[in-house]
């Protein structure tokens, strides 16, 4: 199919998602306004007294009220959509739970945000990487354009009948939201028609056929039913891949699992999320230009995780720092550092790891951090020698 | 056509909550259920607040439930069926569903005045079209009869224990009914199984007012209560004639006392065969049986004053 004509547009990354999520044309969604994600709602809202989408609104007194409100909208049998950011997925944790082990494809677009205390409203992963476990598809952005086009796809890949899961797509909170882009949207028909009709499954308004949901399930069977729910998440990964095989076809843009720069033969590299990788890419570079073989990989499906495709990408690289914008107390590294070393874990021959943190509360993460460590990577690919497993950068000693 | 309220015609039509669900014997829950559901005309579609009443009655394969039903979690049977709703009116606009359907919520005390009373007040403000209902055995009884704000003054639970320096809960009861009807909502009552035609009737006048409704019902539990299993209609009966749990509705800001006692009984008749309340006719503890009954007069005596009030006389 040809590419159709697109409208390229300069717009920050909370307008680009409410403006997928207009041409998505949802049932209902429920939510509360959060900085930095209300910007999403605020404009969403704006279409709904336009009479520019049919849905309905439920304009809630929490994040908990939000997420249980979407629970019991999809389970009546529609497309249910919200946003939220920190705090209000935190508040929220409790239903995260309840909606992927109900099965419930409700979409959310998390802005990235730091946890208190202290209070913070800027840009880290502290909430995304929080939620990490907790049954639901999580897709990262780099940028306003990956967060569109992240959104339009998580409602295909989370309606999905061999998934029906929550999907939640992920962007950094101001650096993202809050900045304008150049960025190309697809025409209203075509989204329309790549979402396509929503799939009821045994909706609770089908009066004729009653269904009861969310059993009291003791030791007989609460097991088996977390082992389906694993079983599940394990398709997922091709179903992404396929979906956005199709969303290739429709614009232009190809988007994998993870994205991989110049990393085919790379000697030392970056694993970082979101929009530091787009900073870290060009001093990779300038590495390039220097005549130091550096490569980056960038995660899009943070879960499921593909463990083993990304560790078949960074496998023969000589060493590799996994940069974490979230720490994991009390576990040694950050998140994404546990997953990239389980990801190498199976190979004899395999990189040296090195994690460093950065970019809490939304410190900002320049080109010269980007720089430090990758010299400091091409120093332990020659040497082999590791001075420091893991740090934190960019921060007062 | 409606169906009469008469015990014949009752009989008649099918229960929506089945049998062989797993309440205790004797719980008043199930029965203050099977009537508010008996008294619709309309289908019906149900969220439940984690509790005796959902854990009991949907477990693993089975379901008691004959009508759809959801359960989701303790603190927000209102926002999970606010969701419903909401989904209902959109697919009704969309012309996706073209059947007049009603919505109830059920919850007990614990997640209806403590930990789901946000959620209830938020719905309630932004005024779905439901019924919540709160079947009210004044105390966490799923978990093992811990105080909630709806256990009586005095009463011994597992955390109020009456004890050599503490004798049962210190406070009064949170009266929930009236913080509801300060939503403004169009109908809200007070009803209790003992008074079955006065309670359906109220179920059928709140299904047929659109917007948001709320009904506090009393559910005795005899194990929280420490009473007889054959006692649950008897007490809810003495919670009504002893002025403890008036029958009333305040339809748009009219207060009605439906059910009024002829003779009103000592609050003690209503206590007394109650374990919890043991310990307050323990010698030297009259002062407290006369706090517990001096709260009750005051009460009774504001709702006729209310009454009188709401509806001034020709």
């Amino acid at each position: 199919m040809a590419r159709k004509t697109q409208r390229v547009v300069a717009v920050t990354g909370n307008e680009a998602v409410a403006e997928a999520l207009r041409q998505v044309n949802p049932d209902v969604s429920a939510a509360y306004p959060i900085t930095p994600a209300t910007d999403i709602m605020q404009r969403f809202t704006g279409f709904v007294s336009n009479g520019k989408v049919k849905t309905e609104m439920v304009l809630v007194e929490s994040e908990h009220s939000a997420m249980s409100a979407c629970v019991g909208a999809s389970a009546a049998g529609g497309r249910v959509m919200t946003a939220t950011s920190s705090q209000g997925l935190a508040l929220m944790w409790e239903e995260l739970f309840i909606a992927s082990g109900t099965r419930l494809p409700i979409v959310m677009a998390l802005v990235n945000r730091a946890l208190s205390a202290p209070l913070n409203i800027h840009g880290d992963h502290s909430d995304g990487m929080g939620a990490r476990d907790c049954g639901w598809i999580q897709l990262w952005s780099e940028n306003g354009q990956e967060a569109y086009d992240n959104t339009i796809q998580a409602f295909r890949i989370a309606e999905h009948m061999d998934i029906r899961l929550p999907a939640m797509t992920c962007m950094d909170g101001f650096i993202i939201s809050h900045s304008i882009e150049r960025l190309e949207y697809l025409d209203d028909d075509v989204v329309k028609n790549f979402v396509g009709e929503f799939k009821v499954t045994n909706p609770l308004l089908d009066i004729e056929h009653p269904v009861s949901y969310g059993p009291l399930i003791l030791t007989d069977y609460y097991m088996e039913y977390r082992k389906a729910h694993a079983e599940v998440m394990s398709k997922v990964s091709k179903i992404v891949l396929d979906v956005a095989g199709e969303y290739e076809k429709i614009s232009g843009r190809k988007y994998g699992l993870f994205e991989e720069y110049r990393l085919d033969d790379a000697e030392i590299g970056l694993v970082i999320l979101n929009s530091a990788a787009g900073t870290s890419k060009d001093v990779v570079d300038e590495f390039r230009n220097k005549g130091i073989k550096a490569g980056l990989l960038k995660p899009r499906l943070y879960r499921p995780f593909p463990y083993e495709e990304i560790g078949e990408a960074l496998k023969h690289l000589k060493a590799v720092c996994v940069m974490d914008r979230a720490d994991a107390w009390g576990a040694s590294y950050g998140p994404l550092f546990m997953d990239i070393a389980s990801c190498l874990s199976p190979y004899k021959e395999r990189p040296i790891l090195i994690n460093k943190i950065y970019g809490l509360g939304g410190r900002d993460y320049m080109p010269e951090h980007a720089e430090i460590v990758l010299n400091e990577l091409a120093g332990i690919a020659k040497t082999g020698k590791v001075l420091t497993l893991k740090e934190y950068i960019g921060v007062r000693e | 056509m409606a169906t009469p309220l008469s015990l014949k015609e009752l009989s008649k039509k099918e229960l929506l909550l089945t049998g062989g669900h797993r309440m205790c014997s004797g719980c008043g829950a199930p029965t203050v259920v099977k009537m508010v559901l008996l008294a619709s005309e309309y289908p019906l579609v149900a969220a439940n607040a984690t509790g005796c009443l959902e854990v009991s009655t949907c477990i693993s394969e089975y379901t008691a439930w004959k009508i759809p039903w959801i359960h989701n979690a303790f603190e927000n049977a209102a926002a999970t069926l606010s969701g419903v709703e909401t989904m209902y009116r959109s697919l009704k606009k969309q012309g996706k569903i073209d059947k007049d359907i009603k919505f109830i919520a059920f919850g007990g005390d614990g997640g209806t005045y403590d930990i789901g009373f946000q959620s209830l007040s938020g719905a309630m403000e932004r005024g779905h079209d439901m019924l919540y209902v709160c079947y009210d055995n004044g105390a966490y009884m799923n978990t093992g009869i811990q105080r909630s704000s709806a256990t009586p003054f005095g009463a011994d639970t597992t955390t109020c224990p009456a004890g050599s320096v503490i004798p049962g809960k210190p406070q009064q009861r949170k009266d929930l009914t009236k913080i509801m009807a300060a939503h403004g909502i169009p109908y809200v009552a007070q009803a209790s199984p003992s008074h079955w035609s006065d309670l359906m009737k109220k179920v059928k006048k709140a299904l047929d007012i659109t917007g948001p409704k709320f009904m506090n019902i009393i559910s005795p539990c005899n194990r929280g209560w420490r009473s007889g299993t054959n006692d649950s209609i008897h007490l809810s009966r003495l919670a009504v004639e002893t002025c403890y749990w008036p029958l009333f509705e305040i339809e748009d800001g009219v207060t009605r006392v439906t059910v009024k006692p002829k003779e009103k009984k000592p609050l003690t008749d209503f206590l007394k065969p109650q374990g919890r309340f043991k310990h307050l006719f323990a010698p030297g503890n009259e002062h407290l049986l006369q706090h517990a009954q001096e709260f009750v007069d005051k009460y009774w005596e504001k709702l006729l004053k209310e009454e009188a009030f709401t509806n001034p006389k020709e």
